[in-house]
């Protein structure tokens, strides 16, 4: 008997919410907002999708419908993953600590 | 062009990197590593996508170009965005990811073939159900991050908006977006697909515009929390790892987030999701009754009682945000540093609109982050302080919360302000919070209350130090 991928995929998912569970309950309460921002530019990871669904357009008609819907959801998703990752880096630079006094 | 086989342990490879990601942030220090994984995780992960398609047409220099213009609006908005406008930035950036995942669904239910799903009308049923679970969660988030992010712009305003039988309604229309699914599957026609989306939409802003201000954060996490749902989603119709392990993550995270703040409001997720919460009705009607003495005070009297004591902890909340006072207030500890006061920052879960807001806008300021403590830290402490000074935070300081069980707010943990010798506490007005409740901490006697703009305050005690 073979076992339907799905069930592989739906074993990595499970995993992955508890890999994510430890993991952000370790997130320090002080970067819970770049925790936001940066989780934000990684689900953007939904652009290999689109990338996938804009280039499948033939090569007399690059813009079909289901084309044109992946062209969109590449600048969507484009805008997340540069301002995700962007603004989260901005706000981490601020973090500092106390200069020591020498 | 590169096998499937090993496009996917890339892609195992950038879901890996995206859980360094956020275990960076684990701490200040690690974090900055922890962002430039992410980035990794996303170059490897775009990358391997070109090279398994491997068809190389002018479809591809458009897909260029369409990354191009939106990296570079993003890019933009990252530079330009005050960070005072955090969390209507994360509640756009939300509404984009839903958005995204409604028109990736789309285009699977296009054109399937592409994805390897089947043929138009005969899509597999398992990639069908996916497909639309991604699309309508995906259409929650969208429409339901739009109401919160003009909410939070201040173009709506923040006050619940409620009818009667607005659960029934929102329930009716919940159900039937799994009917529509269910005929959806049975006869692959288009037409129940976008009614279904349309739904979604509905349903989307239904679900929000009952939720008042104070409870901004956890809408903003949860809907960070769906925002990852709707990619894992997405992610098991394109059999695509990297995309179900980082919904996994997100939703989880999201999920957290929300159960933090619901904590930190004493407050169940379900009270918080049906809403009403915070709205005008409940300003307490008692406010005529007792006209309650209040000691008001100017710039330098509060002046003179922080240059005299040794010992100062900050409060700060949203009313911070709202005047931009950050600055000014971090000259004001400068000051009171140098007169050799000792001086910290006490920071409560829920104060300001999302999740770490007060954190972000403090360390903007170039406050020190370990200067700055979580409630459980530093609750003990205000006994041992001089001066409390409240700038702009109301219910989480109201010793209401722990004396009164009629209170809405009762059992909500909160700062032990009224500990201190003294309090100082920046306000406009003597209007109660969010929550419609009446401080307490006001009509104390060794609280001070300094009637003014946050920022002007504080500039002018400044001045008088």
């Amino acid at each position: 008997m073979e076992i339907d991928p799905f069930i592989f995929r739906f074993s990595i998912f499970i995993l992955a919410i508890f890999v994510g569970y430890y993991v952000v309950w370790s997130v320090t309460p002080s970067l819970h907002t770049p925790l936001m921002s940066v989780t934000n530019a990684i689900s953007s990871v939904i652009i290999v999708g689109a990338i996938i669904a804009a280039l499948a357009g033939s090569s007399e008609n690059i813009f079909e419908t289901s084309s044109i819907f992946g062209f969109l959801a590449i600048v969507l998703a484009a805008v997340n993953i540069f301002g995700g990752f962007l603004v989260t880096q901005r706000m981490l630079q601020m973090y500092k600590k106390k200069k020591k006094n020498k | 062009m590169i096998s499937a086989n090993l496009s996917a342990i890339f892609y195992l490879i950038s879901g890996i990197l995206f859980i360094l990601a956020l275990r960076g942030l684990s701490s200040p220090e690690t974090s900055r590593q922890g962002n430039l994984f992410g980035i990794l995780g996303m170059i490897i992960a775009i990358t391997v996508t070109f090279l398994t398609v491997g068809n190389f047409s002018t479809s591809t220099i458009y897909v260029f170009i369409f990354l191009l213009i939106g990296g570079a609006i993003g890019a933009f908005i990252a530079f330009k965005i005050p960070m005072t406008a955090m969390p209507e930035l994360v509640a756009g950036f939300h509404s984009l990811v839903g958005l995204a995942a409604v028109f990736v669904a789309i285009s699977a239910f296009k054109n399937p073939e592409a994805f390897n799903l089947g043929i138009p009308g005969d899509i597999k049923l398992a990639s069908l159900i996916e497909m639309s679970i991604g699309a309508a969660v995906g259409a929650i988030t969208f429409s339901g991050s739009i109401i919160a992010f003009l909410k939070l712009r201040g173009i709506m305003s923040g006050s619940p908006i409620t009818f009667p039988g607005q659960h029934i309604v929102n329930l009716l229309i919940g159900i039937s977006i799994f009917v529509l699914i269910y005929f959806l599957c049975s006869s692959q026609s288009e037409s129940f697909f976008w009614s279904m989306i349309v739904i979604s939409f509905l349903i989307g802003v239904l679900l929000i515009i009952p939720i008042g201000g104070a409870d901004m954060p956890v809408v903003i996490s949860m809907l960070n929390s769906y925002s990852g749902w709707a990619a894992a989603g997405i992610g098991f119709t394109l059999e695509n790892t990297a995309l179900i392990i980082t919904g996994a993550l997100v939703g989880s995270s999201g999920a957290i987030l929300s159960y933090i703040m619901c904590k930190g409001m004493n407050r169940s997720f379900f009270s918080v999701i049906l809403g009403g919460f915070g709205g005008d009705a409940s300003v307490s009607k008692d406010k005529k009754k007792d006209q309650k003495p209040v000691k008001s005070g100017n710039a330098e009297d509060a002046a003179f009682l922080l240059k005299n004591a040794s010992s100062v902890i900050i409060v700060p909340g949203y009313g911070m945000a709202v005047a931009q006072a950050q600055h000014a207030l971090r000259e004001m500890v400068d000051t009171l540093k140098k007169n050799d006061i000792k001086v910290s920052y006490a920071v409560h879960p829920v104060a300001g609109r999302m999740p770490g807001h007060m954190n972000v806008l403090l360390a903007e300021a170039n406050v020190p982050y370990d200067e700055v403590f979580e409630l459980d830290d530093i609750n003990n402490d205000f006994a041992n302080t001089d001066v409390a000074f409240v700038i702009g935070a109301n219910d989480v300081t109201n010793p209401v919360a722990k004396t009164d069980p009629q209170s809405p707010i009762f059992g909500m943990p909160v700062l032990d302000v009224e500990k201190c010798k003294s309090v100082l506490f920046v306000k406009r007005s003597l209007s109660p919070g969010y929550a419609g409740v009446d401080n307490e901490l006001f009509y104390r006697e060794n609280t001070m209350m300094l009637f003014a703009d946050a920022k002007k305050m504080t500039e002018d005690i400044v001045k008088n130090i």
